[in-house]
Protein backbone atom coordinates (compact mmCIF):
# COMPACT_ATOMS: atom_id res chain seq x y z
CA UNK A 1 0.00 0.00 0.00
CA UNK A 2 1.06 3.60 -0.50
CA UNK A 3 1.40 5.62 2.67
CA UNK A 4 1.64 9.37 2.45
CA UNK A 5 2.39 11.52 5.47
CA UNK A 6 3.74 14.96 6.24
CA UNK A 7 7.10 14.15 7.80
CA UNK A 8 9.12 16.97 9.37
CA UNK A 9 7.18 19.46 7.32
CA UNK A 10 7.41 17.72 3.98
CA UNK A 11 4.83 15.43 2.33
CA UNK A 12 6.51 12.06 1.72
CA UNK A 13 5.15 8.80 0.41
CA UNK A 14 6.35 5.24 0.27
CA UNK A 15 5.11 1.81 -0.75
CA UNK A 16 5.02 -0.43 2.32
CA UNK A 17 3.40 -3.71 3.28
CA UNK A 18 0.43 -3.66 5.66
CA UNK A 19 2.49 -4.91 8.60
CA UNK A 20 5.12 -2.17 8.38
CA UNK A 21 5.33 0.03 11.45
CA UNK A 22 5.68 3.78 11.33
CA UNK A 23 9.21 3.17 12.61
CA UNK A 24 10.04 0.99 9.58
CA UNK A 25 8.57 3.61 7.31
CA UNK A 26 10.80 6.30 8.79
CA UNK A 27 14.00 4.28 9.06
CA UNK A 28 13.87 2.00 6.03
CA UNK A 29 11.86 3.97 3.50
CA UNK A 30 12.30 7.65 4.28
CA UNK A 31 15.96 7.73 5.29
CA UNK A 32 15.29 8.90 8.85
CA UNK A 33 17.19 6.48 11.13
CA UNK A 34 17.26 8.85 14.13
CA UNK A 35 14.36 7.07 15.85
CA UNK A 36 15.79 3.82 17.15
CA UNK A 37 14.46 0.31 16.89
CA UNK A 38 14.97 -1.55 20.16
CA UNK A 39 12.20 -3.49 21.92
CA UNK A 40 9.56 -3.15 19.18
CA UNK A 41 6.95 -3.62 21.91
CA UNK A 42 6.23 -0.09 23.02
CA UNK A 43 8.21 -0.59 26.21
CA UNK A 44 11.44 1.37 25.78
CA UNK A 45 10.55 4.61 24.02
CA UNK A 46 13.66 4.69 21.77
CA UNK A 47 11.35 5.07 18.78
CA UNK A 48 9.43 8.07 20.20
CA UNK A 49 8.13 10.50 17.58
CA UNK A 50 5.26 12.95 17.34
CA UNK A 51 2.13 11.91 15.46
CA UNK A 52 -0.20 14.88 14.97
CA UNK A 53 1.73 16.56 17.76
CA UNK A 54 1.38 13.72 20.26
CA UNK A 55 4.24 11.63 21.57
CA UNK A 56 3.90 7.99 20.42
CA UNK A 57 6.04 4.88 20.04
CA UNK A 58 6.57 4.57 16.28
CA UNK A 59 7.16 0.83 16.65
CA UNK A 60 3.61 0.33 17.91
CA UNK A 61 1.85 2.38 15.25
CA UNK A 62 1.36 0.98 11.77
CA UNK A 63 2.72 3.05 8.90
CA UNK A 64 -0.85 2.89 7.58
CA UNK A 65 -2.12 4.57 10.76
CA UNK A 66 0.07 7.57 9.97
CA UNK A 67 -1.44 7.98 6.51
CA UNK A 68 -2.46 11.59 5.80
CA UNK A 69 -1.14 12.68 9.18
CA UNK A 70 1.69 14.80 10.51
CA UNK A 71 4.85 13.11 11.80
CA UNK A 72 7.74 14.87 13.49
CA UNK A 73 10.96 13.08 14.36
CA UNK A 74 14.16 13.78 16.26
CA UNK A 75 15.74 14.84 12.95
CA UNK A 76 13.54 17.96 13.00
CA UNK A 77 15.05 19.32 16.21
CA UNK A 78 18.47 20.61 15.21
CA UNK A 79 18.65 23.58 12.85
CA UNK A 80 21.50 22.53 10.57
CA UNK A 81 24.55 22.26 12.81
CA UNK A 82 22.87 24.07 15.65
CA UNK A 83 21.57 21.57 18.19
CA UNK A 84 18.26 22.01 19.96
CA UNK A 85 18.81 23.23 23.56
CA UNK A 86 17.67 19.82 24.84
CA UNK A 87 20.25 18.08 22.65
CA UNK A 88 22.93 20.51 23.81
CA UNK A 89 22.01 19.90 27.41
CA UNK A 90 22.24 16.11 26.94
CA UNK A 91 25.77 16.50 25.59
CA UNK A 92 26.86 18.89 28.31
CA UNK A 93 25.33 16.99 31.19
CA UNK A 94 26.93 13.74 30.04
CA UNK A 95 23.49 12.18 29.61
CA UNK A 96 24.63 10.13 26.62
CA UNK A 97 26.61 6.90 26.92
CA UNK A 98 25.97 4.33 24.20
CA UNK A 99 23.43 6.78 22.83
CA UNK A 100 20.84 4.27 21.70
CA UNK A 101 18.11 5.60 23.94
CA UNK A 102 19.07 9.24 23.41
CA UNK A 103 16.86 10.23 20.45
CA UNK A 104 13.81 8.88 22.28
CA UNK A 105 14.70 10.68 25.51
CA UNK A 106 15.41 13.91 23.66
CA UNK A 107 12.06 13.79 21.89
CA UNK A 108 10.21 12.95 25.14
CA UNK A 109 12.06 15.75 26.96
CA UNK A 110 11.21 18.28 24.24
CA UNK A 111 7.58 17.10 24.40
CA UNK A 112 7.58 17.68 28.17
CA UNK A 113 9.16 21.14 27.98
CA UNK A 114 6.63 22.19 25.35
CA UNK A 115 3.82 21.33 27.75
CA UNK A 116 5.54 22.40 30.96
CA UNK A 117 8.54 24.70 30.63
CA UNK A 118 9.42 24.47 34.33
CA UNK A 119 8.71 20.89 35.41
CA UNK A 120 9.55 19.66 38.90
CA UNK A 121 11.48 16.43 39.35
CA UNK A 122 8.42 14.25 39.79
CA UNK A 123 6.97 15.63 36.56
CA UNK A 124 10.22 14.97 34.68
CA UNK A 125 10.32 11.40 35.96
CA UNK A 126 6.71 10.76 35.00
CA UNK A 127 7.21 12.30 31.54
CA UNK A 128 10.25 10.12 30.88
CA UNK A 129 8.77 6.96 32.39
CA UNK A 130 8.08 5.56 28.93
CA UNK A 131 11.79 5.68 28.04
CA UNK A 132 14.37 3.16 29.17
CA UNK A 133 18.12 3.66 29.40
CA UNK A 134 20.43 0.76 30.16
CA UNK A 135 23.61 2.84 30.58
CA UNK A 136 23.31 6.12 32.40
CA UNK A 137 21.31 5.29 35.51
CA UNK A 138 19.06 8.25 34.59
CA UNK A 139 20.64 10.78 36.99
CA UNK A 140 22.45 12.62 34.20
CA UNK A 141 19.39 12.49 31.99
CA UNK A 142 17.42 14.26 34.72
CA UNK A 143 20.29 16.78 35.02
CA UNK A 144 20.10 17.38 31.27
CA UNK A 145 16.35 18.06 31.34
CA UNK A 146 16.73 20.47 34.27
CA UNK A 147 19.56 22.25 32.43
CA UNK A 148 17.55 22.48 29.23
CA UNK A 149 14.54 23.85 31.12
CA UNK A 150 16.71 26.58 32.67
CA UNK A 151 18.27 27.52 29.35
CA UNK A 152 14.99 27.53 27.48
CA UNK A 153 13.21 29.65 30.09
CA UNK A 154 12.19 32.81 28.38
CA UNK A 155 13.44 31.54 25.04
CA UNK A 156 10.47 30.53 22.86
CA UNK A 157 11.20 27.58 20.66
CA UNK B 1 9.44 -8.99 15.26
CA UNK B 2 7.29 -9.09 12.21
CA UNK B 3 3.59 -9.86 12.26
CA UNK B 4 2.07 -12.54 10.04
CA UNK B 5 0.72 -11.20 6.75
CA UNK B 6 -2.67 -9.50 6.86
CA UNK B 7 -4.87 -7.26 4.77
CA UNK B 8 -5.76 -3.82 6.04
CA UNK B 9 -8.66 -1.46 5.69
CA UNK B 10 -9.54 1.80 7.41
CA UNK B 11 -13.26 2.23 6.70
CA UNK B 12 -14.82 5.67 7.12
CA UNK B 13 -18.03 4.48 8.79
CA UNK B 14 -19.04 2.11 11.53
CA UNK B 15 -21.46 0.31 9.21
CA UNK B 16 -18.65 -0.40 6.77
CA UNK B 17 -16.46 -1.66 9.63
CA UNK B 18 -19.26 -3.99 10.76
CA UNK B 19 -19.71 -5.23 7.21
CA UNK B 20 -15.99 -5.99 6.85
CA UNK B 21 -15.99 -7.73 10.21
CA UNK B 22 -18.82 -9.97 9.07
CA UNK B 23 -17.28 -10.69 5.70
CA UNK B 24 -13.77 -11.67 6.85
CA UNK B 25 -13.66 -14.63 9.18
CA UNK B 26 -10.31 -13.96 10.83
CA UNK B 27 -10.66 -10.21 10.95
CA UNK B 28 -9.91 -8.11 14.00
CA UNK B 29 -10.65 -4.50 14.63
CA UNK B 30 -7.80 -2.26 15.68
CA UNK B 31 -8.22 0.79 17.89
CA UNK B 32 -4.89 2.14 19.22
CA UNK B 33 -3.02 -1.06 18.44
CA UNK B 34 -1.15 -0.74 21.74
CA UNK B 35 -2.04 -4.29 22.76
CA UNK B 36 -2.98 -5.83 19.42
CA UNK B 37 0.19 -4.89 17.50
CA UNK B 38 2.48 -6.24 20.15
CA UNK B 39 0.55 -9.55 20.21
CA UNK B 40 0.71 -9.70 16.41
CA UNK B 41 4.46 -9.13 16.44
CA UNK B 42 4.83 -11.93 18.97
CA UNK B 43 2.52 -14.00 16.73
CA UNK B 44 0.21 -14.63 19.65
CA UNK B 45 -2.44 -13.10 17.40
CA UNK B 46 -2.40 -13.49 13.63
CA UNK B 47 -5.55 -11.99 12.21
CA UNK B 48 -5.78 -12.16 8.43
CA UNK B 49 -7.56 -8.83 8.20
CA UNK B 50 -7.19 -5.65 10.25
CA UNK B 51 -10.04 -3.19 10.37
CA UNK B 52 -8.58 0.08 11.62
CA UNK B 53 -11.26 2.12 13.40
CA UNK B 54 -9.34 5.39 13.42
CA UNK B 55 -11.03 7.03 10.44
CA UNK B 56 -14.50 6.50 11.81
CA UNK B 57 -15.55 9.87 13.13
CA UNK B 58 -17.61 10.42 16.27
CA UNK B 59 -16.17 7.52 18.27
CA UNK B 60 -13.89 9.70 20.40
CA UNK B 61 -15.77 11.90 22.87
CA UNK B 62 -16.52 12.43 26.52
CA UNK B 63 -19.94 13.89 27.25
CA UNK B 64 -22.76 13.98 29.74
CA UNK B 65 -25.73 12.04 28.46
CA UNK B 66 -28.90 11.05 30.32
CA UNK B 67 -27.34 10.96 33.76
CA UNK B 68 -24.18 9.23 32.65
CA UNK B 69 -20.73 10.12 31.46
CA UNK B 70 -20.65 8.67 27.95
CA UNK B 71 -17.20 7.90 26.59
CA UNK B 72 -16.69 7.03 22.94
CA UNK B 73 -14.83 3.75 22.42
CA UNK B 74 -11.97 5.46 20.55
CA UNK B 75 -11.29 7.97 23.32
CA UNK B 76 -7.62 7.73 24.28
CA UNK B 77 -6.42 7.24 27.83
CA UNK B 78 -4.77 10.68 27.65
CA UNK B 79 -7.97 12.40 26.53
CA UNK B 80 -9.95 10.69 29.28
CA UNK B 81 -7.40 11.61 31.94
CA UNK B 82 -7.56 15.24 30.84
CA UNK B 83 -11.36 15.53 30.46
CA UNK B 84 -12.66 18.13 32.92
CA UNK B 85 -16.03 16.36 33.24
CA UNK B 86 -14.35 13.10 34.27
CA UNK B 87 -11.88 14.74 36.65
CA UNK B 88 -14.70 16.57 38.37
CA UNK B 89 -17.45 13.97 38.45
CA UNK B 90 -15.64 10.63 38.38
CA UNK B 91 -12.09 11.04 39.70
CA UNK B 92 -11.58 7.25 39.81
CA UNK B 93 -11.84 7.05 36.02
CA UNK B 94 -9.40 9.92 35.46
CA UNK B 95 -7.02 8.37 37.99
CA UNK B 96 -7.16 5.00 36.23
CA UNK B 97 -6.58 6.57 32.79
CA UNK B 98 -3.67 8.56 34.13
CA UNK B 99 -2.11 5.47 35.73
CA UNK B 100 -1.97 3.50 32.48
CA UNK B 101 1.51 2.72 31.16
CA UNK B 102 3.32 5.83 30.04
CA UNK B 103 2.49 8.92 28.00
CA UNK B 104 3.31 7.29 24.66
CA UNK B 105 0.77 4.52 25.39
CA UNK B 106 -1.85 6.89 26.81
CA UNK B 107 -1.69 9.07 23.70
CA UNK B 108 -2.70 6.16 21.45
CA UNK B 109 -4.46 3.45 23.48
CA UNK B 110 -8.23 3.64 23.86
CA UNK B 111 -10.85 2.72 26.46
CA UNK B 112 -12.76 0.56 23.96
CA UNK B 113 -9.58 -1.34 23.12
CA UNK B 114 -8.71 -1.86 26.74
CA UNK B 115 -12.16 -3.18 27.71
CA UNK B 116 -12.37 -5.43 24.63
CA UNK B 117 -8.89 -6.78 25.31
CA UNK B 118 -9.70 -7.49 28.98
CA UNK B 119 -6.14 -7.87 30.13
CA UNK B 120 -6.37 -9.14 33.72
CA UNK B 121 -3.92 -6.40 34.76
CA UNK B 122 -5.61 -3.51 32.91
CA UNK B 123 -6.78 -0.54 34.95
CA UNK B 124 -10.23 0.39 33.62
CA UNK B 125 -11.97 -2.89 34.48
CA UNK B 126 -11.93 -2.14 38.22
CA UNK B 127 -13.46 1.29 37.63
CA UNK B 128 -16.09 -0.05 35.24
CA UNK B 129 -17.22 -2.56 37.88
CA UNK B 130 -17.10 -0.20 40.87
CA UNK B 131 -19.09 2.41 38.95
CA UNK B 132 -21.67 -0.05 37.60
CA UNK B 133 -20.76 1.06 34.09
CA UNK B 134 -22.24 -0.22 30.86
CA UNK B 135 -20.46 -1.27 27.67
CA UNK B 136 -22.40 -0.40 24.53
CA UNK B 137 -21.70 -2.66 21.56
CA UNK B 138 -22.93 -2.59 17.98
CA UNK B 139 -23.28 -5.71 15.92
CA UNK B 140 -25.12 -7.24 12.99
CA UNK B 141 -28.30 -7.29 15.07
CA UNK B 142 -28.11 -3.72 16.31
CA UNK B 143 -27.01 -2.19 19.57
CA UNK B 144 -26.78 -3.93 22.91
CA UNK B 145 -25.85 -2.68 26.36
CA UNK B 146 -23.83 -4.99 28.56
CA UNK B 147 -23.71 -4.19 32.29
CA UNK B 148 -20.24 -4.17 33.84
CA UNK B 149 -20.98 -7.26 35.91
CA UNK B 150 -21.55 -9.31 32.77
CA UNK B 151 -18.74 -7.92 30.65
CA UNK B 152 -15.67 -9.78 31.94
CA UNK B 153 -16.04 -13.51 31.52
CA UNK B 154 -12.49 -14.80 31.92
CA UNK B 155 -8.83 -14.26 31.13
CA UNK B 156 -8.79 -11.90 28.12
CA UNK B 157 -12.44 -12.85 27.60
CA UNK B 158 -15.56 -10.68 27.48
CA UNK B 159 -19.21 -10.83 26.54
CA UNK B 160 -18.36 -9.31 23.12
CA UNK B 161 -19.75 -11.59 20.41
CA UNK B 162 -18.18 -12.14 17.04
CA UNK B 163 -19.09 -9.39 14.61
CA UNK B 164 -19.56 -6.82 17.36
CA UNK B 165 -17.70 -3.58 18.01
CA UNK B 166 -17.59 -1.62 21.26
CA UNK B 167 -18.91 1.86 20.51
CA UNK B 168 -19.35 3.53 23.89
CA UNK B 169 -18.80 3.09 27.59
CA UNK B 170 -21.25 4.66 30.06
CA UNK B 171 -20.53 5.54 33.66
CA UNK B 172 -23.60 6.61 35.66
CA UNK B 173 -22.98 10.01 37.23
CA UNK B 174 -22.55 9.58 40.95
CA UNK B 175 -25.11 11.35 43.15
CA UNK B 176 -23.79 14.36 45.04
CA UNK B 177 -21.77 13.23 48.05
CA UNK B 178 -20.78 9.92 46.50
CA UNK B 179 -17.04 9.79 45.95
CA UNK B 180 -14.65 7.63 44.03
CA UNK B 181 -10.97 6.77 43.77
CA UNK B 182 -8.64 4.37 41.97
CA UNK B 183 -5.24 3.30 43.29
CA UNK B 184 -2.83 0.72 41.97
CA UNK B 185 0.45 -1.00 42.62
CA UNK B 186 2.32 -0.75 39.34
CA UNK B 187 4.34 -3.64 38.03
CA UNK B 188 7.88 -2.29 38.32
CA UNK B 189 8.72 -2.99 34.67
CA UNK B 190 5.50 -3.01 32.64
CA UNK B 191 3.50 -0.47 34.63
CA UNK B 192 0.39 -2.70 34.52
CA UNK B 193 -1.52 -3.26 37.76
CA UNK B 194 -0.14 -5.95 40.04
CA UNK B 195 -3.25 -5.00 41.95
CA UNK B 196 -5.56 -2.07 41.27
CA UNK B 197 -8.55 -1.06 43.40
CA UNK B 198 -11.48 1.19 42.61
CA UNK B 199 -13.85 2.41 45.31
CA UNK B 200 -17.14 4.29 45.18
CA UNK B 201 -18.35 5.38 48.62
CA UNK B 202 -21.29 7.30 50.04
CA UNK B 203 -21.68 8.34 53.64
CA UNK B 204 -25.18 8.58 55.12
CA UNK B 205 -26.61 11.42 57.22
CA UNK B 206 -25.37 9.62 60.32
CA UNK B 207 -21.81 9.83 58.99
CA UNK B 208 -21.58 6.06 58.54
CA UNK B 209 -20.86 4.24 55.29
CA UNK B 210 -24.26 4.06 53.59
CA UNK B 211 -23.09 2.52 50.38
CA UNK B 212 -19.83 1.22 48.98
CA UNK B 213 -18.77 -0.55 45.81
CA UNK B 214 -15.28 -1.92 45.59
CA UNK B 215 -13.63 -3.68 42.65
CA UNK B 216 -10.19 -5.08 41.95
CA UNK B 217 -8.09 -5.68 38.87
CA UNK B 218 -4.74 -7.41 38.47
CA UNK B 219 -5.51 -9.91 41.20
CA UNK B 220 -7.45 -12.61 39.36
CA UNK B 221 -8.16 -13.81 35.82
CA UNK B 222 -10.50 -10.87 35.46
CA UNK B 223 -11.64 -7.90 37.52
CA UNK B 224 -14.13 -8.61 40.30
CA UNK B 225 -16.36 -6.90 42.88
CA UNK B 226 -15.40 -7.61 46.50
CA UNK B 227 -18.91 -8.02 47.83
CA UNK B 228 -17.99 -9.53 51.20
CA UNK B 229 -15.79 -6.54 52.00
CA UNK B 230 -18.49 -4.13 50.79
CA UNK B 231 -20.98 -5.87 53.09
CA UNK B 232 -18.55 -5.69 56.02
CA UNK B 233 -18.01 -1.96 55.52
CA UNK B 234 -21.62 -0.93 55.10
CA UNK B 235 -22.97 0.72 58.26
CA UNK B 236 -19.51 1.23 59.73
CA UNK B 237 -17.92 4.47 60.84
CA UNK B 238 -15.52 5.53 58.09
CA UNK B 239 -12.43 5.22 60.25
CA UNK B 240 -9.16 3.83 59.01
CA UNK B 241 -9.40 0.96 61.49
CA UNK B 242 -12.91 0.04 60.34
CA UNK B 243 -11.92 0.20 56.69
CA UNK B 244 -8.89 -2.00 57.25
CA UNK B 245 -10.92 -4.49 59.28
CA UNK B 246 -13.53 -4.78 56.51
CA UNK B 247 -10.82 -5.30 53.90
CA UNK B 248 -9.78 -8.53 55.59
CA UNK B 249 -12.67 -10.01 53.60
CA UNK B 250 -11.75 -8.45 50.24
CA UNK B 251 -9.93 -11.48 48.77
CA UNK B 252 -12.68 -13.86 49.97
CA UNK B 253 -13.73 -16.50 47.46
CA UNK B 254 -11.38 -15.30 44.73
CA UNK B 255 -8.92 -17.51 42.89
CA UNK B 256 -5.89 -15.19 42.96
CA UNK B 257 -3.25 -15.04 40.26
CA UNK B 258 0.31 -16.10 40.96
CA UNK B 259 3.28 -14.86 38.98
CA UNK B 260 6.89 -13.81 39.42
CA UNK B 261 5.94 -10.52 41.02
CA UNK B 262 3.40 -11.77 43.51
CA UNK B 263 2.30 -15.18 44.76
CA UNK B 264 -1.30 -15.68 45.86
CA UNK B 265 -0.66 -14.90 49.53
CA UNK B 266 1.08 -11.64 48.68
CA UNK B 267 -1.66 -10.72 46.19
CA UNK B 268 -4.25 -11.31 48.91
CA UNK B 269 -2.34 -8.90 51.12
CA UNK B 270 -2.14 -6.35 48.29
CA UNK B 271 -5.89 -6.67 47.75
CA UNK B 272 -6.49 -5.86 51.43
CA UNK B 273 -4.03 -2.98 51.51
CA UNK B 274 -4.99 -1.38 48.18
CA UNK B 275 -8.69 -1.88 48.88
CA UNK B 276 -8.29 0.13 52.08
CA UNK B 277 -6.25 2.79 50.29
CA UNK B 278 -8.90 3.16 47.60
CA UNK B 279 -11.73 3.56 50.12
CA UNK B 280 -9.72 6.01 52.23
CA UNK B 281 -8.68 7.97 49.12
CA UNK B 282 -12.32 8.19 48.03
CA UNK B 283 -13.33 9.42 51.49
CA UNK B 284 -10.60 12.07 51.08
C1 LIG C 1 4.22 -0.39 27.25
C2 LIG C 1 2.77 -0.59 27.52
C3 LIG C 1 2.31 -0.42 28.82
C4 LIG C 1 0.94 -0.57 29.09
N1 LIG C 1 0.51 -0.39 30.38
C5 LIG C 1 -0.80 -0.51 30.68
C6 LIG C 1 -1.29 -0.28 32.01
O1 LIG C 1 -0.54 0.07 32.92
N2 LIG C 1 -2.62 -0.43 32.24
C7 LIG C 1 -3.50 -0.77 31.24
O2 LIG C 1 -4.68 -0.87 31.52
N3 LIG C 1 -3.06 -0.99 29.99
C8 LIG C 1 -1.75 -0.86 29.67
N4 LIG C 1 -1.33 -1.07 28.39
C9 LIG C 1 -2.31 -1.49 27.36
C10 LIG C 1 -2.98 -0.25 26.74
O3 LIG C 1 -3.83 0.35 27.68
C11 LIG C 1 -3.77 -0.54 25.47
O4 LIG C 1 -4.04 0.71 24.93
C12 LIG C 1 -5.09 -1.26 25.64
O5 LIG C 1 -4.92 -2.48 26.29
C13 LIG C 1 -5.71 -1.60 24.28
O6 LIG C 1 -6.22 -0.45 23.69
P1 LIG C 1 -5.97 -0.16 22.17
O7 LIG C 1 -6.86 0.96 21.83
O8 LIG C 1 -4.54 0.05 21.94
O9 LIG C 1 -6.53 -1.47 21.49
P2 LIG C 1 -5.93 -2.50 20.36
O10 LIG C 1 -4.55 -2.84 20.75
O11 LIG C 1 -6.12 -1.80 19.05
O12 LIG C 1 -6.93 -3.67 20.50
C14 LIG C 1 -6.89 -4.55 21.59
C15 LIG C 1 -7.95 -5.63 21.40
O13 LIG C 1 -9.25 -5.09 21.49
C16 LIG C 1 -9.97 -5.24 20.28
N5 LIG C 1 -10.67 -3.97 20.08
C17 LIG C 1 -10.12 -2.74 20.06
N6 LIG C 1 -11.07 -1.79 19.95
C18 LIG C 1 -12.25 -2.45 19.88
C19 LIG C 1 -13.61 -2.01 19.76
N7 LIG C 1 -13.95 -0.71 19.72
N8 LIG C 1 -14.56 -2.97 19.72
C20 LIG C 1 -14.25 -4.27 19.78
N9 LIG C 1 -12.99 -4.75 19.90
C21 LIG C 1 -11.99 -3.84 19.96
C22 LIG C 1 -8.94 -5.56 19.22
O14 LIG C 1 -9.51 -6.35 18.20
C23 LIG C 1 -7.91 -6.30 20.02
O15 LIG C 1 -8.30 -7.64 20.19
C24 LIG C 1 0.02 -0.93 28.06
C25 LIG C 1 0.49 -1.11 26.75
C26 LIG C 1 1.85 -0.92 26.48
C27 LIG C 1 2.34 -1.11 25.08
S1 LIG D 1 11.33 0.24 20.01
FE1 LIG D 1 9.45 1.27 20.21
S2 LIG D 1 9.20 1.35 22.34
FE2 LIG D 1 10.99 0.18 22.14
S1 LIG E 1 22.85 5.71 26.87
FE1 LIG E 1 22.88 3.61 26.42
S2 LIG E 1 20.79 3.04 26.66
FE2 LIG E 1 20.83 5.06 27.34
Amino acid sequence: MIVRARVNGEWRSAEVWAGASLLHLLRDHLGLPGSKNACEQGECGSCSVWLDGELVCACLVLAAQAHAREVRTVEALAAGDRLHPVQEAFVEAGAVQCGFCTPGFVVAAVDLLQRDPAPDDATIREALSGNLCRCTGYAKILDAVRLAAQRMAGRPR
Amino acid sequence: MIPAAFDYAAPATLDEALRLLRRHRHAKVMAGGQSLLSLMKLRVASPSFIIDLRRIGRLAYVKEDKGAIAVGAMTTHAALAAAALVRRRLPALAQAAEAIGDLQVRNVGTIGGSLAHADPAADYPAVLLACDGVVVVRGPRGTRKVPAGQWFTGLFATALRSGEIVVEVQFPILPAGTRSAYVKMKHPASGFAVVGAAAVVRLGRDGRVADVRLAFTGAASHAFRARAAEEALRGQEPTEAAVRAAMARAPEGVDLLEDLVADAAYRAQLVRVYGARAVLAALG
